[in-house]
């Protein structure tokens, strides 16, 4: 069989190729007024970081964002703010900053956020970055604002990983794809013309493991984002996919039926040894860690029907986790180890679902669709990014934790799955 | 699309069974979902036998290469049973051809069961054959999962018609 694959690196398209629709919001997201940042230098900045850190803000429902025209000042500095112009439109907060462009390519970003009510600054910086590196910037700036006042860490400064399929002329082309959390600046890491499925982020964010067709059937692949260099790590007789990082980085689970029928491996990555996590004949697979990798949960049909088990890192102690609903599937854990995301179906269709460890209660937090698949938390547990399909089109969405939060994410072309969000980037 | 590149590999491989000598020019062919293009020419003409029911039988069981299950099931119900056995009855008179068993699911659920529950399809295909007296190692089998539908469309329909084994020679 003729097979093209293509590893890329570095092509960066210029304009972001997906638009976030907020479909359902907090009732009383926080207002907050984000000033136009002022700019100094001659020629325009490559990115608009106030409008970075205002649409980051706006997306993740939890924030207001007052209109531009009813600002009654544009302060750019601490002795710039009259904070009763601030109170009068009712904003609760205010963002406001400046860019500074320094020499080519060096910018001075600063930025202060205040409380309106207190007249008190909760926080400012200055950095100093290239121009590429200003959204990367702003991101940080959100993150900063999103955990100063809702007290929790933010996740804007963070990467998506996900599937394209493009069909042209009847030939099918799939892409794997990184992109800002925002969905600006997607890069291919992968294009082929068989499947190519559940990509996993090592926990250092360098590394993505995936399954790929490439070579006729299921082959589990790890690729460095940096330089493209990867490594075939499981193929063996049978299937080979659902590959899954310990949080320690060391070990790769995946899922084979080298022995016969489906079931979860270990493999330790620098030795290369594999040993045999699950011990049963039916179907075991979609293996996720707990954070302190001391259990994998995963997805087994040993009972009639896929539910959800847990087993120690050792292979003993295997407790079935669910019970409710005839379909329970592909379950990973939120990054403090109390809930489970996971694929249920109670009878109206697959659905997105929260399953508390604790209480061992499920709470399903979509209704609109039926044929939703692979949730992934943010790294800070707020969101739930998942797949779904929208007029008989693959799209991503997401929903927050606790349900009340719903977006749509809108590409431009083709047919999108498999979404996989990234631990926390490196600070700059 | 998919459908055509699966064509044109069947295509291929009868001009290749053809061009191996084998007297029975059998094209095993992955049409549309419903309607299998049903190609089993050269049948009566070559094997030179009488028209015994039999091979009638035989010959309108090889012209399907597609066998279909229930959702989240991979139990092979009675008709299906018949076509596998035909086509085993095939592999055992023509020693020279091997198979290749391909594991589908439709869209529902998640990809990476789908991609266990097409191999468990696949399987439960391949144990029939074997226990027809067909060699385990002329049997192949590969789970495509959800990842290549027959049919596109979210409706029962479509979904039938995708969770299927496909019986490649």
């Amino acid at each position: 069989m003729f097979v093209l694959v293509a590893v890329l690196t570095g092509i960066r398209p210029a304009s972001a190729q997906l638009e976030i629709d907020i479909t359902q919001g907090v009732a009383a997201g926080i207002p907050i007024a984000v000033v136009p940042f002022e700019y100094r230098g001659s020629e325009p900045p490559p990115h608009e970081v106030s409008d970075v850190v205002e649409s980051d803000l706006k997306r993740s429902g939890r924030f207001e964002a007052i209109a531009h025209e009813n600002f009654l000042s544009r302060p750019h500095d601490h002795d710039d703010v009259v904070f009763k112009d601030w109170r009068l439109i009712k904003a609760e907060a205010l963002v406001v900053g400046r860019v500074i462009r320094m020499e080519t390519d060096l910018y001075r970003v600063e930025f202060r956020l205040f409380d309106v009510f207190k007249e008190r600054q909760l926080g400012g910086f200055r950095y100093e970055v290239t121009g590429s590196e200003l959204r990367k910037i702003a991101h940080q700036i959100a993150d900063f604002v999103y955990e100063a006042l809702i007290g929790e860490p933010g996740a804007f400064d963070t990467r998506i990983a996900y599937v394209t399929l493009q069909v042209e002329d009847g030939e099918r082309t799939y892409l794997l794809r990184v992109a800002d959390s925002d969905g600006y600046g997607p890069r291919t890491i992968l294009k082929s013309k068989e499947p190519i499925l559940s990509p996993a982020w090592s926990p250092d964010g360098e590394k993505l493991g995936y399954v790929s067709f490439e070579e006729g059937r299921s082959m589990v692949y790890v690729q460095r984002l940096q330089d493209a260099s990867r490594q075939q790590v499981a193929a063996f007789k049978g299937i080979n996919s659902a590959p899954a990082w310990s949080p320690d980085g060391r070990t790769l689970a995946f899922t084979s039926s080298r022995d016969g029928n489906p079931e979860i491996y270990l493999l330790e990555v620098a030795s290369g040894s594999v040993t045999r996590l699950t011990r049963h004949h039916g179907i075991d697979t979609e293996a996720a860690w707990s954070p302190d990798g001391r259990h994998l949960v995963f997805t087994s049909d040993r009972s009639g029907r896929p539910q959800i088990y847990r087993i120690r890192r050792d292979g003993t102690g295997v407790e079935r986790l669910t019970f409710e609903g005839r379909y329970n599937a592909r379950a990973s854990y939120d990054p403090n180890g109390e809930r489970l995301t996971l694929v249920t179906n109670q009878g109206s269709g697959f659905r997105i679902g929260v399953y508390y460890l604790e209480s061992q209660g499920l709470q399903v937090l979509t209704d609109e669709t039926s044929l939703d698949e692979s949730p992934t938390f943010a790294p800070n547990g707020a969101m739930i990014l998942y797949a779904t399909q929208k007029d008989g089109r693959g799209v991503l969405a997401a929903v927050s934790s606790d349900g009340r939060v719903k977006q749509t994410l809108r590409f431009q072309k083709g047919d999108v799955r498999e979404p996989a969000w990234s631990p926390y980037n490196q600070k700059l | 699309m998919l459908k055509r590149n699966q064509f044109v590999l069947a295509a291929v491989f009868s001009l290749v069974l053809a061009g191996c000598g084998g007297d029975k020019g059998i094209k095993g062919e992955e049409g549309e979902g419903g309607g299998d293009g049903v190609t089993a020419s050269g049948l009566s003409d070559g094997s030179g036998t009488s028209g015994s029911m039999l091979d009638a039988d035989m010959e309108e069981l090889l012209g399907t290469n597609k066998v279909y299950f229930e959702f989240d099931s991979a139990a092979v119900d009675q008709p299906s049973r018949r076509v596998i056995e035909a086509h085993s009855q095939f592999l055992i008179e023509n020693s020279d051809v091997n198979v290749v068993l391909e594991g589908h699911t439709d869209e529902r659920g998640t990809r990476e069961y789908n991609l266990a529950l097409g191999e468990r399809r696949a399987n439960a295909v391949a144990e029939i054959m074997v226990a027809y007296g067909v060699a385990p190692g002329r049997i192949q089998t590969v789970s495509y999962g959800e990842e290549r539908p027959a049919e596109l469309g979210s409706d029962e329909s479509a979904w039938q018609m995708n969770r299927r084994v496909v019986i490649l020679r």
